[in-house]
């Protein structure tokens, strides 16, 4: 049961949660301009990292708002929570 | 009878004494017993017969890594507390604490599951605790563990499994500043309970370890405190495994007789129950902890014969202490095999270490004890992702650069010495507060680099090749897996101690490998010749012991499984008899059926009211979503593929949602009620779907949009009234709403007083007929309900549920979304392009354009006929084409698509369906079959309208 930080409520147990896949893909504003490959790439592709993944969340048991965690999909260890269109953090090496 | 009791001693009470019935026979045992110690006390020796080989098994351990002494549990039916005691089908005997009256009887064999067992309808209940510190395990290390955090001012949990805290401590003799260990575990635990943050749990177990330190334990209830238990979940900021260490067995020949037991086990008997396992023992052993076990038991009164040692030096200090009690020791020899009488060991055979396996002499005895060095208990350690490295010196696998989130402390991270076991844990508990900002004044010093001796290779492969037959040399006693069976593994080419395991079922049984695993290993490297470093461990999975379902499911079954919603008008519609159907959590009312009606009598009735009169349908569960704010035309018209900018105020509109890539993802009626404010309606089992979709969308992609959504599902009751007399029923409820098609047209609404309450009404038809759905707050829903019902009795009003609502809508071709819909569905395949602008952008409006979506042969919805007339098609059913014109039937048959909606008609005084078919539009005219089992049903495909194509009805 993973602990996930809700930047309104603190941290909750994962069942409170909704998971929302990979952030900041963003709805192209023009879809007609996209050739069927790159809609095709909007809809289906994602990063599938071992590692870091910034990925959307929403505290669909609570306050119901939608925020972005970086988090490790190996480990499972929660960098951060940040709010939509706030730059991903940066991870201090 | 108690022959095998002694007389002083022991942490049971022999002033209470308890009566049982184990395999038909009565015992007397004490509080304080554990089923297996109060039958060895009565000189139980042989406890059950073998999984598949037969063998006679006895007691072999003193907890959890119990191999042989299963049993089931038979609670007295009759008793006054027989709720508490739930039939237990499989337990170890070695953790069951005797109770009065308790019946056991040993599993033999394969067992078997007996039918009409009662469940377990114990009280089980879930706890939630967070804390700074979890310590696990209150041995040596768990307790001054638990004491140095506690002492910072953390919070702290220690939990155990066993009914008393102390660990190892409780089966041995050992002292701590010279005073009895007991001593200190008392005083160490007043402290502890004086701690008002300090929580402490005995009989209970961790069973898992999941992310970010999510500890669940099941802690159980002995049937005389209410029996049952609770599951603990656990939130720690860190975490000491302080789990201690399980003995390894031998392998030799013979290794499973009756009276052959770890050495550990039988030291616990001695000292915490009382009882001695046997009269005469041989001790076969590779480590110290043999001896210290030895003595104490020879003190006790049990006859040593011989301490086996595999070592060539026995260390000076033991020496000695054998001398003294003139016990002989064989050093440098190991036990190569058993004599058995009566199922039970007669005597240990021994050879050279170094020799060729020849038994040299046999020794006597009753018992057999063996210890073969200790295998730390890293389950919960590995299980959370902690990593662990083998070490050569103690033959186990131990901890490897834990986690500072999760410690391992004391003999789990394979430590030997009490003494240094006890300062490992202080050490560990006082960096877990440090951690977290609490301070433990002076650090207690974790215990220097340890150097044991190391113990000899006493695997059987490669340093004592002739220990026997492999056949009769048991690695996992309770799967009644051998060394002949890995070496058939690693013959058959297995390598990976994962496939042993698998193909042996080693380690795979109740006790997990316990006893088994580390030997299984050993043993496999050495048949594969390569070192048990390289060769890994099996993964360990929660849960650590066995966890009742009903204790998992704690109060959460029967009724309280999951909530249940019901609609204002649901007292109503129980009094009438309605047979219920689940839609998501709703109770809906399916159909009314009247005395002796069947199902089909009954929506046959209720269809033909709604078409040829008046009926009238509780849709309060239909899902309303209040959408405010200057932005909210623009929203709905990015989400729904329609348009609603232009939707005037007093009027509603049909709208379909998809998902991005062009998927019907929902569908329903809006209604516009100011320039500013929508109320959405959505499918029943949608809402809470749609709602998150519409605040997605507008939390993160379009937060610009000045919208809110609101949830009203609640909040409104609504009631259809249906049918040609609809309008002459709401007239006389509404005298003031004008109602002609004129004033209220189709797709309108109005606020209106209705039976003299508030209501909203809308003129909307899922059923083709002229209909009008009145809404008032759920407080006067009943009322509403109720004022209908009366009002049209002079029409007949007919109450109708959702079956007779399916095949109304269905007759008119409306689809449900979810139901002839799969996620996988166009509103083009569903021919609904009029419900699609062409002028806007919207979601999922490029998707209908990819080329995949504009395949001519996509799946169409369309209708079927079946040829006979009353044949009713399975929902489901897989179509295909056959026939004439066709190619000749290929194997596999391919599926055309599948009925998605079928019912019986009394409109059409027929059966119909909705399927949704490859190139279906194409189709129409055609034949397609519907394979039935072991027939074929041929269906003519229609359009997916059958009823009033004109749509003629529904302005009355």
């Amino acid at each position: 049961m993973q602990l996930i930080p809700c930047p309104w409520c603190g941290d909750r147990d994962e069942v409170e949660f909704h998971y929302g896949g990979q952030a900041h893909l963003v709805h192209p504003a023009d879809p007609d301009a996209l050739s069927d490959e790159e809609w095709a790439g909007y809809l289906f592709l994602r990063d599938n990292p071992a590692g870091w993944f910034a990925e959307r969340w929403s505290h669909a048991a609570g306050c119901r708002r939608w925020f972005n965690v970086l988090r490790h999909t190996v480990t499972h260890e929660v960098y951060g929570a940040y709010l939509p269109g706030e730059p991903v953090p940066v991870i201090a090496s | 009878m108690n022959s095998h009791r002694l007389r002083t001693g022991g942490r049971i009470d022999r002033a209470h004494p308890l009566t049982f019935t184990f395999d038909g026979t009565v015992h007397t045992g004490y509080q304080g017993d554990t089923l297996a110690s109060a039958l060895l006390a009565n000189g139980v020796r042989t406890f059950t017969t073998s999984l598949t080989h037969g063998r006679p098994r006895g007691i072999y351990a003193a907890g959890v890594d119990e191999p042989n002494a299963l049993v089931g549990l038979h609670p007295d039916p009759h008793a006054p507390d027989a709720a508490a005691r739930p039939a237990e089908p499989m337990t170890q005997a070695t953790v069951t604490e005797l109770y009065d009256g308790l019946r056991a009887t040993s599993l033999r064999g394969k067992g078997r599951l007996e039918a009409g067992r009662p469940g377990d309808h114990g009280r089980h209940d879930a706890m939630h605790a967070h804390c700074d510190v979890l310590v696990v395990g209150a041995g040596p290390a768990g307790l001054t563990a638990a004491r140095t955090a506690a002492s910072t001012g953390a919070r702290v949990v220690l939990l155990d499994e066993q009914p008393e805290m102390g660990g190892s401590l409780l089966g041995t003799r050992e002292h701590i500043a010279d005073r009895p260990a007991l001593e200190w575990v008392r005083h160490a635990l007043a402290e502890l309970a004086g701690r008002a943050e300090t929580t402490l749990l005995t009989r209970t177990t961790a069973v898992g370890c999941y992310d970010h330190n999510y500890v669940v334990a099941a802690e159980r209830r002995l049937p005389a405190a209410g029996g049952g238990g609770r599951l603990w979940q656990i939130r720690a900021r860190r975490i000491v495994f302080a789990t201690g260490a399980h003995e390894r067995p031998l392998l030799f020949a013979d290794n499973d007789r009756p009276g052959v037991m770890l050495a550990g086990a039988a030291r616990t008997y001695a000292n915490r129950y009382g009882t001695l396992p046997g009269r005469r023992a041989v001790v076969a052993a590779n480590n110290d902890s043999a001896y210290a076990a030895a003595l104490e038991l020879a003190d006790a009164g049990l006859e040593i014969a011989r301490i086996v040692d595999a070592r060539d030096h026995v260390p000076p200090y033991w020496a000695a202490r054998c001398a003294d009690r003139h016990i002989d020791v064989s050093a440098g020899h190991v036990v190569v095999g058993s004599r058995g009488g009566d199922g039970t060991v007669t005597a240990a055979l021994l050879a050279a270490r170094e020799g060729d396996g020849t038994a040299s002499s046999a020794a006597d005895c009753d018992l057999l004890l063996v210890s073969g060095g200790w295998n730390p208990a890293v389950q919960l350690h590995t299980q959370s992702g902690g990593r662990t490295r083998y070490d050569e010196r103690l033959c186990c696998h131990v901890p490897h650069e834990p986690d500072p989130r999760r410690r391992v402390a004391g003999a789990a991270r394979g430590l030997a010495r009490l003494g240094d076991c006890l300062a490992d844990g202080a050490a560990a508990g006082a960096d877990a507060a440090s951690d977290l900002g609490l301070s433990a004044g002076q650090t207690p010093q974790p215990p220097g680099a340890w150097e044991p001796a190391p113990l000899p290779p006493l695997w059987p492969l490669p340093a004592c090749p002739a220990a026997g037959d492999p056949a009769a040399q048991y690695v996992d006693m309770q799967r009644d897996a051998t060394l002949a069976d890995i070496e058939r593994a690693v013959g058959g080419g297995m390598r990976s101690v994962e496939h042993v395991k698998r193909y042996t079922t080693i380690g795979t049984a109740h006790d997990q490998g316990r006893t088994s695993g580390v030997t299984a290993a050993a043993a496999t490297a050495g048949v594969l010749g390569v070192p048990v470093a390289e060769l890994g461990t099996t993964t360990n999975r929660p849960p650590y012991t066995p966890v009742p379902f009903a204790l998992l499911a704690g109060r959460a079954r029967g009724r309280l499984h999951d909530p249940v919603r019901t609609t204002p008008l649901h007292a109503w519609h129980l009094a009438r008899g309605a047979v219920f159907e689940n839609v998501g959590q709703w109770k809906r009312p399916r159909y009314y059926p009247r005395p002796g009606e069947d199902m089909a009598t009954a929506v046959d009735r209720e269809c033909r009211a709604a078409r040829e009169g008046v009926a009238a349908m509780d849709v309060s569960t239909l899902g309303k979503i209040d959408i405010q704010g200057p932005d909210a035309a623009e929203f709905l018209n990015r989400v729904y593929t329609g348009g609603f900018a232009k939707l005037r105020v007093g009027s509603c509109r049909y709208g379909v949602m998809c998902t991005a890539d062009g998927m019907v993802f929902d569908d329903g009626v809006t209604m516009r009620l100011a320039e500013d404010r929508f109320q959405m309606s959505t499918t029943t089992g949608n809402a809470a779907a749609v709602l998150d979709w519409l605040e997605e969308w507008l939390q993160t992609e379009w937060p610009q949009l000045r919208v809110f959504c609101t949830s009203v599902t609640e909040q409104w009751a609504g009631v259809a009234v249906v049918g040609p007399r609809a309008r002459a029923v709401l007239a006389r409820l509404a005298p003031q709403l004008p109602l002609e098609n004129g004033d209220f047209p189709f797709m309108a609404w109005r606020d209106a007083e209705v039976a003299g309450l508030p209501a909203r009404v809308a003129r909307i038809s899922f059923s083709g007929e002229l209909a009008f759905e009145v809404y008032v707050s759920g407080w006067d829903g009943a009322a509403l309900w109720e004022a209908v019902l009366e009002t049209g009795a002079v029409e007949g009003i007919t109450p109708y549920g959702t079956e007779t609502m399916h095949v109304l809508r269905a007759e008119k071709g409306y689809v449900i979304v979810g139901q002839d819909t799969d996620g996988s569905v166009t509103p083009q395949d569903l021919g609904m392009d009029w419900a699609v602008s062409t002028r806007k952008d919207f979601i999922g409006r490029r998707s209908h354009r990819r080329p995949d979506t504009s395949r001519p042969d996509r799946k169409h919805l369309v209708g079927l006929l079946p040829w006979d007339t009353g044949e009713l098609l399975p929902e489901g059913s897989h179509l295909v084409c056959a026939g004439s014109g066709e190619p000749e039937a290929r194997t596999p048959v391919p599926s055309l698509g599948h009925v998605t909606s079928s019912y019986r008609s009394a409109a059409l005084g027929r059966t119909f369906a909705l399927a949704l078919v490859r190139g279906g539009r194409d189709r129409i005219g055609g034949t397609v079959h519907v394979a039935l089992g072991d027939r074929t049903v041929a269906a003519q495909v229609t359009e997916p309208v059958f009823y009033d194509r004109e749509g003629s009805r529904r302005d009355g």
